[in-house]
């Protein structure tokens, strides 16, 4: 119960820094809110007085448990007085959390999903044209199919920039099957970046067959 | 749960008159790699290679301890300040000294020990363990002070942290960093997490587990949620996430690709880079959500990796409007757009440090990705690591470190650099690597 309290109180496991006269400054680590300090003394020091676990060590004395604790030099109170204790949560404690995946469609039969793409380029190549061709005359005779151009980069350079060098690759694609007649609502241009490799190579055969457009229905 | 000052006549706040640590220094120079500077405990997995100019040599005595602890709260102690390349770890003798003996300090004083740090573990009737120290001014015969912790065992490493950012503080003057933490990835085969960790990357908890991709972990200013990319719905899309609970909420998932958050300095948006305009741009997006996202830039380009400055009032970004990837900075409303990079032709990924004087980033340098510091006041630009495939730079809640993401021996591993590239540390790494690191601001 002393624990909870505390921590929906301060918002730590470690909540409370006694002052020995003001010389110590406590830890900085710490984000005092000064305005906030004397106020909740007052809830901090009724706490302490009920649960009475600090120590005040004194070179020469015995360790007490339950000794009082003046209430001035209490150091620090994050939390605005008149604020209930709602659930308690360990503000340093980890939930984890397990995502779900998205499913992908049947593609078309007979037709390849790979656009490639030549270092440092983001023009489809010309032998891929009719690649496309085949995607968009798929896509004008169900409406209801819908794409996604995955676009990908090998692994050199930064992660956020080659996401956003995925993006123009699947772009280009995406114009490309916007001239051969698709409609905007059938396709989506996203990029994977670095992060999903074709080839798990670091050399120039796995990195040209990294830089690549995927074309996933779903 | 709390800590308690040992009662000691206190001096003043911490002015040790120390000698500092020259020899090894002149012989070592820059990027030397000494190898394992101090025997630090395997089981910390801490490597110190490089030589600081000053550095305050301390020592721990053996502390005396309960049997049966889960925890080595000196070993964690001493990597932590060893880690943060201002201290330098000296024999610490194989007497026990607790923090209630009064040492005598001159074979410290001849040892070139300027601050001795003394103590105990001890278990309580209730069943936690009382942690306590005591720090000594060798040259000053002083006490510096003490505290004593009384925690649960599962909060022993959170003492010992605590522990060293007195110590940290008492011995530079600087918030000691030790207590807080950083967020990373790791990814094992199709498993990708997560994780929330010390900052020793040590005591690892997944946040998130996901069989899809994660990138660009960001902290909340407050500490408490997390912002990131994650591919989970084939597609990259910006959660926020509060660490502590697991609940996350979609902040962007727009047509396209959704990536690189950053948080205002208030935690009141974020910035972002979102694609539904064709190319990629930065919006700001209400980190309540709702609303619809505000377009900052306007190109037809590339522009990504917003980073804002500690006050706010700037954001520095990556660009490829003049041709090639370069760092630039405006206005958090896309006012006032200023070139910042121009060496090389490929720069990216930058990081303001909390104190606002320094830039990192990433910086290609004949071929090899590198992390870079700039300071902002004169423009100085140093290369902070011979190493090949730096990404993802980070700063220090105190800006004295830099965390980032590199690969060694063919692994991702993380590791810190002091921010003149004189001290490197490794930190844990994990099946498959790690990577991505972000650092969490100051915590109580």
């Amino acid at each position: 119960m002393f624990m909870t309290i505390m921590q929906s109180l301060f918002g730590t496991r470690f909540g409370i820094l006694f002052g020995t006269g003001g010389k110590h400054s406590s830890l900085r680590s710490q984000p005092l809110t000064r305005t906030l300090q004397a106020a909740t003394v007052l809830c901090a020091a009724l706490l302490l007085a009920a649960c009475g676990s600090n120590v005040n060590l004194a070179e020469d004395v015995p360790v007490q448990d339950r000794t009082a604790v003046p209430v001035q030099q209490i150091g620090v109170a994050p939390t605005a007085p008149g604020v209930a204790p709602a659930a308690a949560v360990d503000q340093r404690a980890v939930a984890p959390v397990q995502a779900e995946t998205t499913a992908i469609g049947q593609p078309p039969a007979h037709l390849e999903r790979l656009v490639f793409f030549d270092f440092d380029q983001y023009i489809v190549r010309a032998e891929f044209i009719p690649l496309l061709e085949g995607h968009a005359r798929f896509l004008a005779a169900d409406r209801q199919r819908r794409v996604a151009l995955e676009g990908h980069t090998d692994e050199r350079g930064g992660r956020e920039y080659n996401l956003a060098l995925g993006q123009k690759r699947a772009e280009a694609v995406r114009r490309s099957l916007a001239l051969m007649g698709v409609q905007d609502a059938q396709m989506e241009a996203v990029s994977f970046g670095e992060e999903k490799p074709a080839s798990a190579g670091s050399d120039e055969a796995a990195h040209s067959q990294n830089r690549r457009v995927e074309l996933v229905y779903r | 749960m709390h800590q308690t000052p040992l009662q000691t006549p206190f001096p003043p706040p911490a002015s040790l008159s120390r000698r500092r640590f020259h020899a090894l220094a002149a012989l070592g120079g820059a990027g030397l790699a000494l190898g394992a500077v101090g025997p630090a405990q395997a089981q910390f997995r801490v490597e110190v290679t490089g030589v600081g100019l000053q550095q305050i040599p301390f020592a721990i005595a053996p502390f005396r301890l309960a049997t049966g602890l889960p925890q080595d709260v000196p070993a964690i102690v001493r990597a932590n300040l060893e880690r943060s390349g201002q201290l330098r770890a000296l024999p610490g003798g194989s007497a026990i000294l607790d923090e209630s003996a009064r040492p005598d300090l001159a074979p410290w004083r001849a040892a070139g020990v300027d601050a001795l740090i003394t103590g105990s573990v001890n278990r309580l009737a209730d069943g936690r363990f009382d942690v306590r120290f005591r720090l000594w001014d060798v040259v000053r015969a002083q006490d510096l002070g003490g505290l004593s912790f009384p925690v649960p065992a599962s909060d022993l490493r959170l003492a010992a942290h605590r522990l060293s950012d007195f110590v940290y503080e008492r011995l530079t003057g600087d918030p000691g960093v030790f207590a807080t933490r950083i967020a990373y990835i790791s990814r094992h085969g199709e498993r990708h997490n997560l994780w929330v960790a010390d900052a020793d990357a040590e005591n690892a908890q997944t946040a998130l587990a996901s069989a899809e991709p994660i990138i660009s972990p960001a902290w909340s200013p407050n500490g408490q949620q997390l912002a990131y990319v994650s591919f989970e719905a084939r597609r990259p899309v910006i959660y926020t996430h509060e660490v502590a609970t697991g609940r996350r909420r979609l902040l962007a998932g727009f047509r396209g690709s959704n990536s690189a958050p950053a948080w205002s300095p208030d935690g009141r948006r974020l910035l972002a880079t979102l694609t539904f305009g064709g190319s990629s741009q930065i919006f700001a997006i209400d980190a309540a959500g709702g609303g619809q996202p505000q377009r900052i830039t306007q190109t037809s380009g590339i522009e990504t990796e917003p980073a804002f400055t500690p006050d706010g009032r700037l954001v520095y970004f990556v660009s490829d409007r003049g041709g090639s990837p370069q760092i630039y900075r405006m206005t958090p409303a896309g006012a006032d757009v200023a070139r910042v990079t121009f060496e090389g032709n490929y720069n990216i990924s930058p990081a303001v440090s909390p104190d606002g004087r320094w830039l990192a980033y990433i910086s290609r340098i004949n071929g090899a990705f590198r992390v870079c510091v700039m300071e902002l006041a004169n423009g100085r630009i140093t290369p902070l690591t011979d190493t090949s495939a730096d990404e993802s730079p980070s700063f220090a809640p105190n800006s004295r470190l830099i965390m980032y993401a590199t690969q060694a021996q063919g692994r991702e591993v993380l590791m810190t650099t002091s921010l003149d590239g004189r001290i490197k540390t490794r930190l844990a790494s994990a099946p498959g690597g790690i990577r991505e690191p972000d650092w969490g601001p100051f915590q109580r």
